[in-house]
């Protein structure tokens, strides 16, 4: 018998160098997954981590596990492909605010109420980092610093953790770079959670918005249980700042997976053509 | 005229039962012992509305409609002038009208074919529970020679469950028909039915496209429903179901190509089913796949365009798209059915290919395939299955994208200790991780256009019939008319080859200029508007000088006689 050594946090790491700039609030979400995937112990090979495009889409060629970098927006397609027909694996996803909720909006709505086993890891900055700075669908309407919307957007943000109480997620929490022991024990509890587990994490984009750098103040730590009744946690987010951390929301849908059957063969099938 | 089938127009405005009668038609014949095709031709409406059922029943196999009808029941004929130019007739064919329902109309009276007047409707409500469709089946039936009994067995077992009445209404309608039509005017008549104890089979294209994914090994599927491709995915859905793999309701076309590209990563082949509006939205999708070598299978079935276009209809116009519409340099299969049995044949090959080569495959069908029925012999098993090449477990330094001799490179599938790895639509070098260096980008575009030029596609990559100095080029749902063109022209002394391409992609040069030697006149036969094909050909393959097009959009089907017409004024 061999006994294995349990995997630490660097085991995850890759020896890729991440094209983020110093200070990005990325590095950290990096270290949390690769924390929470230590403390998982599944093998490496066990896990599948997929993405879309934007800085924070880099993820996953930074870890040492199976992953997949596709293309803008579609992340959570893939990552549900991989679930629905690999129910074995893990599969976690991640990705920035402009990838889940601008081009990718629409897969965002149907995984929360697909409810896919899986983890999405939404890393927000409040901007497109990548193209250098435009406004998302999470910046606020009077943010006046992209050459696109000199005057600001003009248009309300949307708020992830509540759009996706909306549309069915069954778990739902909130963390912030700043902290990544508190990202990375979410991100495990999501993980552990049956179901599509979102993770919004806050995650400062230091070039393009220096000014997050002040989040550290802004954010709390929630010091309720985590809601369980939709309406309950619909009411308390009515009136969140958008600072609170922790788990939001825990409810208790099943998951959605096709069951595998064999009832027939192919041969079976051709049968009914003759005629 | 041809002189071994009959063909046979059934028409009516929604509720008379047009398309039933021609279900019942196509099983009767095939109970008999014949061959058979079955189109239809739908209008708008989601439900009702005018339906044509157009068949075409024969003592051997066939491939295409014929150039008319011999024989045209009109139920009544209402909206008749929107589908009037589908139902070409002769002299000598015969319109079955009733009485009741007014004159022959001018969109059908043009043709100047016999008409005869039949009382459909008075003698079904004569009947208690009696239909008109019977009526005019059953005089169909007599008036082709179709043996009454196929019919009245094919009835038993359809109508049985519905019970006693039921059944016995739609027979006494049946009959009625068949006695009324003792008096009319004769029709072209059946032959003899072959006894050559093939198995038929009664399959559409698009049962055959699925069933051909199925047996190439496709357990997983995800798609987003659209006409006239999703009869492809009903068909999967339960024989998936019920043979160990799933079918995933997509929330749109971005959704189930990258569903797909995520199941096949993870190691299960995976395919979709779209026409073109869903096509178009996979695209940039098609081009990951490509880039990060994952293998795939999307079944376009193809419907007039451009836009939302004409949904119901035909027409061999995404062509374009298929070949050129990735962005980037992009090699990937283009592979085309060339009939409703190839869908099957078709298919399977294109899951065995993009599985072996690591790409996708786009499987090039048509609504004129898809959505007619055939009576076909019993498929032939074909042994294209497919089959990975997977990394073993812990390679050390695992180069997911390693330049080798194939360009096909291991792939590792996720649970293999040892090998984990990024799969990337960005460029990268060969173990997968991002590179925006020319050298990289240079050896890795080699890498995926050598493997798809390099690999054996043996004889399947055209079918080629005949042997002669002009040769007719085609593709798709128009190989069925030239077909029978050929056979045609023959009789009247008129040699010709033909080429129908089933490989559309990767091009094969050598192949194409062996099968062109000798050639001097090349005729080329496509269902679009711009010469989509033709242009095709011109840009990636030498053609002798003396080159003529037939090239017309859908919906209306090409039709043999223009092509032999074509022929002989080139002699
Ligand atoms: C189809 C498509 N449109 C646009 C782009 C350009 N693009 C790349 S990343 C990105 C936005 C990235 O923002 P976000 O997802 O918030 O990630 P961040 O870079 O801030 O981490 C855009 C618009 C693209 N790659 N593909
Ligand atoms: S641009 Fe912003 S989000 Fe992108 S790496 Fe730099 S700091 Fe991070």
């Amino acid at each position: 018998m061999t006994v294995q050594t349990p995997l630490t946090h660097q085991d995850f790491k890759s020896d890729v160098k991440p094209i983020w700039c110093p200070g990005c609030g990325d590095f950290s979400v990096l270290s949390a997954v690769t924390k929470a995937l230590a403390e998982l112990g599944r093998p490496r090979e066990d896990i599948a981590f997929i993405s879309g495009i934007g800085c924070s889409s880099r993820i996953p060629a930074y870890t040492k596990v199976y992953g997949f970098h596709g293309v803008h927006g579609r992340a959570l397609a893939i990552a549900a492909g991989v679930k629905l027909a690999r129910p074995d694996l893990t599969v976690l996803a991640a990705g920035g605010d402009g990838d889940g909720l601008s081009i990718g909006g629409n897969h965002f709505m149907h995984a929360c109420r697909r409810n896919v086993d899986m983890t999405y890891i939404v890393m927000d900055n409040q901007v497109y980092g990548m193209t250098k700075g435009q406004a998302s669908p999470t910046t606020a309407p009077d943010w006046c610093n992209s050459k696109l919307t000199p005057e600001g957007t003009g248009i309300s943000p949307v708020e992830p953790v509540r759009l996706a109480l909306a549309a069915g997620a069954n778990f739902i929490a909130r963390g912030f770079a700043g902290n990544p022991n508190e990202v990375a024990r979410l991100i495990l509890e999501g993980i552990n959670h049956p179901g599509f587990s979102l993770i919004h994490v806050l995650s400062p984009c230091v070039t393009y918005r220096p000014e997050q750098r002040d989040w550290k103040q802004a954010v709390h730590a929630s010091d309720a249980t985590p809601a369980q009744l939709i309406a309950e946690a619909m009411h308390r987010l009515a009136s969140d700042d958008g600072f609170t951390t922790g788990v939001l929301f825990a409810g208790n849908r099943q998951a959605f997976m096709p069951p595998r059957r064999n009832l027939a063969t192919i041969a079976d099938l051709e049968r009914k053509f003759a005629s | 005229m041809s002189g071994y089938s009959v063909s046979v127009a059934l028409t009516g405005s929604g509720g008379a039962g047009a398309m039933t009668a021609g279900q019942i038609l196509l099983d009767a014949a095939s109970k008999a012992g014949f061959y058979g095709l079955m189109t239809r031709s739908m209008g708008p409406q989601i439900r009702g509305g005018e339906a044509a059922a157009l068949l075409r029943i024969s003592t051997k196999p066939i491939s295409s409609l014929d150039d008319h009808y011999d024989l045209l029941v009109a139920f009544d004929w209402g909206n008749i002038a929107r589908f009037a130019a589908e139902l070409p007739l002769a002299a000598n064919s015969l319109v079955l009208t009733d009485p009741e329902q007014g004159e022959v109309p001018e969109p059908i009276a043009v043709f100047g074919a016999r008409a005869a007047e039949l009382p459909m409707k008075s003698i079904a409500s004569g009947i208690p529970g009696g239909r008109v469709n019977m009526v005019g089946l059953g005089a169909a039936a007599v008036l082709i020679g179709l043996p009454l009994d196929s019919i009245l067995s094919v009835l038993t077992a359809q109508l049985g469950r519905k019970g006693e009445e039921v059944l016995a209404a739609a027979t006494a309608a049946l009959r009625a028909g068949a006695e009324a039509a003792a008096i009319l005017p004769s029709v072209t008549k059946l032959g003899t039915a072959p006894k050559d104890g093939v198995v038929r089979w009664n399959i559409s294209g698009n049962e055959a496209a699925g069933l051909g994914a199925l047996k190439g090994g496709i357990k997983f599927v995800a798609a987003y429903p659209i006409t006239p491709g999703t009869e492809v995915l009903e068909w999967l859905a339960p024989a998936l179901d019920k043979t160990g793999g799933a079918l995933v309701q997509a929330e749109d076309e971005l959704a189930s190509i990258n569903m797909v590209i995520g199941g096949s990563f993870a190691g299960i082949p995976s395919a979709t089913a779209t026409s073109g509006p869903g096509l178009a939205l996979m695209t940039e999708s098609l081009g990951l796949a490509v880039a990060s070598e994952t293998p795939l299978v999307v079944v376009d079935v193809m419907r007039g365009g451009p836009s939302t276009g004409i949904p119901t209809k035909s027409e061999q116009s995404d062509l374009n798209i298929a070949v050129y519409g990735l962005h980037g340099d992009a090699p990937h299969l283009v592979v085309a059915p060339n009939s409703i049995s190839d869908c099957l044949y078709a298919t399977q090959w294109a899951v065995y290919l993009a599985e072996a080569l690591q790409t996708p495959a786009i499987v090039l069908s048509d609504q004129a395939m898809g959505q007619a029925r055939a009576l076909i012999g019993k498929p032939a098993e074909s042994p294209y299955v497919a089959k990975r090449l997977v990394a073993e477990a812990n390679i050390e330094n695992y180069k997911r994208y390693a330049l080798t001799a194939s360009g096909i490179s291991p792939m590792a599938i996720p649970g293999t200790p040892g090998n984990n790895y990024v799969a990337d639509g960005l460029e990268h070098n060969e173990r997968g991780t991002p590179s925006s260096q020319a050298s990289d980008h240079q050896s890795q575009l080699d890498k995926r256009a050598h493997k798809l030029d390099a690999f054996d596609y043996g004889d399947l990559w055209a079918d080629i019939e005949g042997d002669a100095e002009i040769a007719v080029v085609t593709w798709g749902s128009a190989t069925g008319p030239v077909q029978e063109a050929l056979l045609r022209a023959k009789a009247k002394g008129i040699n010709a080859k033909m080429i129908s391409l089933r490989l559309i992609l990767p091009i094969q040069p050598a192949k194409m200029a062996a099968a062109l030697k000798g050639v001097k006149k090349v005729l080329v036969v496509e269902q679009t508007h711009s010469e989509q094909f033709h242009k095709f050909l011109r840009a990636h393959y030498d053609l002798p000088k003396d080159v003529a097009v037939i090239s017309q959009p859908g919906p209306l089907p090409i039709r043999p006689a223009e092509i032999v017409n074509r022929l002989a004024a080139w002699k």
